[in-house]
């Protein structure tokens, strides 16, 4: 089926021309990293994960969301969600190559890295999230490919794929625990030493993940014939909503334990976010942007009129994503790192050169979702399943 | 039968077997292989075991030497003889091959090999910048 | 552990039988059999090692950083400025080593220097989340490393609480003096993280830590386990204190206060 990414429209050829030159043009810097090391990150000695990290956090969040598709059409036999399943696999897929490929790129001695599975380790959290993200991806490739395939070929999916595709509804929660584990069973990092992290993981990535897989959707909507249920649709976004409002309030309960106990290790990291602490305060607009456009997401999606309006909801989504983003892939990692073990604010910020490698790992998702998205709309398109009702000529 | 592409398909393995044989070409008419000659220590004539066990094995010996002085804290290694010696690259080998680019660089680069030992340790020559 | 020092004694040994026969009842030029490994005679050993620093006499940044020198020369610890910076042991104040705040502090504590280095806690967060086992415990309680397998995840450093971690974010070799290096020690690669070792390398040659041997007496390092050791005297007279012990990592290294 690969060979329906080959062919496209000329606008194909220019997006995926863009994101190889994107990609060829980051790896340059990329090899620099290797040469150099990682002291061309804005990284130090007390903020030791960066950007990259909390991308991979972010992204994980992304692969797991497949689930809210994929759960309500295999466990409640949900058949509005059916043309979307697909896309909720292979948006995984891609997510998953982000994560890793994160992953490598922070890492000191990347060819070394296979030293996790010469060394198997079961008492460190890494080794199994390796374990699971990788399992993960495996899963969706298998089940997602296979029931394209039979879906074009007019043949039923094979029962094993129903079985896997049930092992994967259970292992994208596994996930995104196994990576909230990563950070809520470290001593000593208040900000991530509680129990709830995993939990607001998990309704962070609910509420994110699903809307970015919307946004890419509609926007496949607009290049493709390829037209999703509108039921389906709102079906989404009212699981978006409620799990903003989850992740909403697991966050002010975070706020409630640190400031009513008035624990300082619990209050500082908040403080250093929202208000700044020891004369540092890089992050307070960022924070109080996310806090505002969360509440404003919110505004707009609770409303089932607004919910609703088609017109409406990408905006509503973006700023619910803009969010999420600032919550988890900024603020987590530095206010989890500040106040440093000796009670001292370390500043830290991306430097160009990790953004650009970053470019590099968005863009080879990017690559992954755009290619796996045509392959999935082409053979829709094939099979005329959920199509727009005058069909253009030209794809 | 008929051979369906056969213009490509053989210009395709035409081009396969040139890159691959390409190595062979390159060396014809050239001298034989010689092992390259080494530095020999001066004031010792045996190493910690008999010439072929380390030319051969070496790098295993020193594996294990790694693991055994770091991981189980025991550093000190008897040969068959009963001598004793410091499991140390640098205070043990390096004591007696006191040149690197005359000992081990020889043949590893013959063997285009490049272990990354001197990435942290510290070569008997010393460093420079 | 144990089953591949065997397999190496095995296969050590084969390949001896191997060359034997291959030399045919010629001389026997053994390689490997009847090899065996063993510590070294004058080898210090401990149950649990630990130290005990008294910050009374030892209480300045300048005391410290001779301590500070001659660990970080015998391990070729580089010199980098910066917050990329790597360090082994160095000095801080009371309020950022331990977190014990007191508003109203006695001024000599306030004012007072202490010689901060890696815990080797028994229960250390690093052991347990280092995910190639590059970092371990050793059975006489000294968390070491294995520079060789670390993959530079930095796991380790988030999980440390107590900030004893640096990472080669570039080539060390860069910030050393090549010419005074000492050459009984490797450097690092850029890449991996590194520590403090409690000087593995110079108990095992029966030689007390470098910062023990530079501090005229006001760092004691022994046997914890032990009640007759100088380290046990210490803590039965004095009051010592640890750093975050609320965590429960259980640090091997306690101070006179």
């Amino acid at each position: 089926m690969l060979e329906k990414a080959l062919k496209g429209s000329p606008k194909y050829y220019i997006w995926v021309g863009f994101l190889l030159l994107v990609i060829l043009g980051a790896s340059g810097v990329y090899l620099m990293q290797l040469m150099q090391g990682l002291t061309i990150t804005g990284m130090s000695r007390d903020v030791s994960w960066g950007f990259y990290i909390a991308q991979f956090t972010y992204l994980v969040g992304l692969a797991a969301s497949g689930v809210m598709i994929v759960l309500p059409y295999y466990f409640h036999n949900y058949k509005k969600f059916k043309d979307l399943v697909i896309f909720g696999e292979f948006m995984a897929i891609g997510a998953v190559v982000m994560c890793l490929g994160f992953i490598v790129v922070d890492i000191g001695q990347p060819q070394r890295m296979l030293n996790v599975m010469l060394y198997p380790t079961p008492n460190s959290v890494l080794f199994w999230d390796m374990v699971v993200l990788n399992g993960y991806l495996i899963l969706n490739v298998l089940v997602g490919w296979t029931c394209l395939e039979c879906d074009r070929q007019n043949l039923p999916h094979p029962k094993w794929s129903k079985t896997l595709a049930y092992v994967s509804i259970v292992w994208a929660f596994s996930i995104h625990t196994v990576t909230a584990f990563l950070y809520q069973g470290l001593p000593g990092r208040h900000y991530w030493l509680t129990a709830i992290l995993a939990a607001r993981f998990l309704a962070s990535a609910f509420c994110s993940g699903p809307a970015i897989l919307l946004l890419v959707i509609m926007l496949t909507q607009k290049v493709t014939t390829f037209k999703a249920n509108v039921e389906g649709i709102a079906t989404l976004a009212k699981i978006i909503t409620y799990a903003m409002i989850v992740n909403v309030f697991f966050f002010l309960l975070e706020v409630f334990t640190a400031f009513y106990s008035g624990i300082p290790g619990h209050t500082h990291s908040i403080v250093y976010l929202f208000k700044g602490l020891e004369g540092h305060a890089e992050l307070v607009p960022f924070m109080w942007t996310a806090a505002a456009l969360a509440v404003g997401s919110l505004c707009l999606l609770i409303p089932p009129r607004l919910r609703d309006n088609l017109k409406i909801l990408p905006w509503s989504l973006a700023i619910l994503v803009i969010a999420t983003w600032i919550d988890k892939g900024l603020a987590l990692l530095i206010g989890g790192f500040n106040p440093t073990p000796f009670d001292t604010i370390a500043t830290y910020w991306p430097t160009g050169k990790e953004l650009i490698i970053s470019a590099m790992i968005y863009a080879i998702g990017a690559l992954v979702v755009t290619v796996l998205f045509k392959v999935a709309t082409e053979v829709k398109q094939e099979t005329g399943a959920s199509q727009k009702e005058a069909v253009p000529v030209e794809n | 039968m008929k051979l369906y592409n056969g213009g490509k398909i053989i210009t395709g393995l035409v081009i396969f077997l040139g890159i691959f044989l390409a190595p062979l070409a390159y060396n014809v008419g050239k001298a034989a292989y010689t092992q390259p000659k080494l530095k020999m220590p001066e004031n010792e004539k045996e190493c910690i075991e008999s010439k072929d066990f380390m030319r051969t094995k070496h790098m295993q010996l020193l594996n294990d030497w790694r693991d055994f002085a770091l991981r189980d804290g025991t550093r000190f290694y008897v040969n068959s003889k009963g001598k004793q010696f410091e499991m140390s690259l640098q205070k043990t080998c390096m004591k007696c091959h006191t040149n690197k680019a005359e000992f081990c660089d020889k043949c590893h680069l013959d063997a285009s090999v490049t272990p990354y030992c001197w990435d942290c340790h510290i070569q008997p020559e010393g460093l420079k910048k | 552990m144990n089953h591949t020092r065997r397999n190496f004694l095995k296969f050590a040994g084969l390949t001896a039988a191997g060359l034997c026969v291959a030399s045919a009842g010629g001389a026997l030029a053994v390689s490997g059999a009847g090899s065996t490994i063993k510590d070294g005679e004058k080898a210090l050993k401990a149950k649990r090692w630990g130290m005990v620093i008294d910050s009374k006499k030892l209480g300045t940044k300048e005391a410290i950083d001779v301590l500070a020198k001659a660990c970080h020369s015998v391990h070729n610890v580089p010199n980098i400025p910066g917050k990329q910076n790597v360090k082994w042991i160095w000095a801080d104040s009371y309020e950022h080593g331990f977190d014990q705040p007191n508003n109203y502090m006695e001024e000599s504590v306030e004012k007072r220097q202490f010689a901060l280095l890696c815990n080797h806690c028994t229960n250390a967060p690093c052991v347990r989340v280092c995910p190639t086992q590059a970092t371990y415990k050793r059975p006489d309680g000294i968390v070491a490393m294995d520079y060789h397998r670390c993959i530079g995840c930095r796991y380790c450093m988030a999980g440390c609480p107590f900030g004893a971690r640096s990472f080669n974010f570039m080539e060390p070799r860069l910030h050393l003096d090549l010419a005074t290096l000492n050459k009984e020690f490797p450097t690092r690669m850029r890449g991996v993280v590194e520590k403090c070792n409690f000087c593995v390398e110079r108990l095992a040659m029966g030689k007390q830590p470098a910062c023990a041997e530079a501090s005229n007496g006001a760092v004691v390092f022994g046997d914890l386990s032990d009640p007759a050791s100088e380290v046990r005297k210490l803590l039965r007279e004095h009051y010592t204190i640890r750093r975050r012990p609320a965590l429960g990592t259980e640090p091997g290294v306690y101070y006179i206060i």
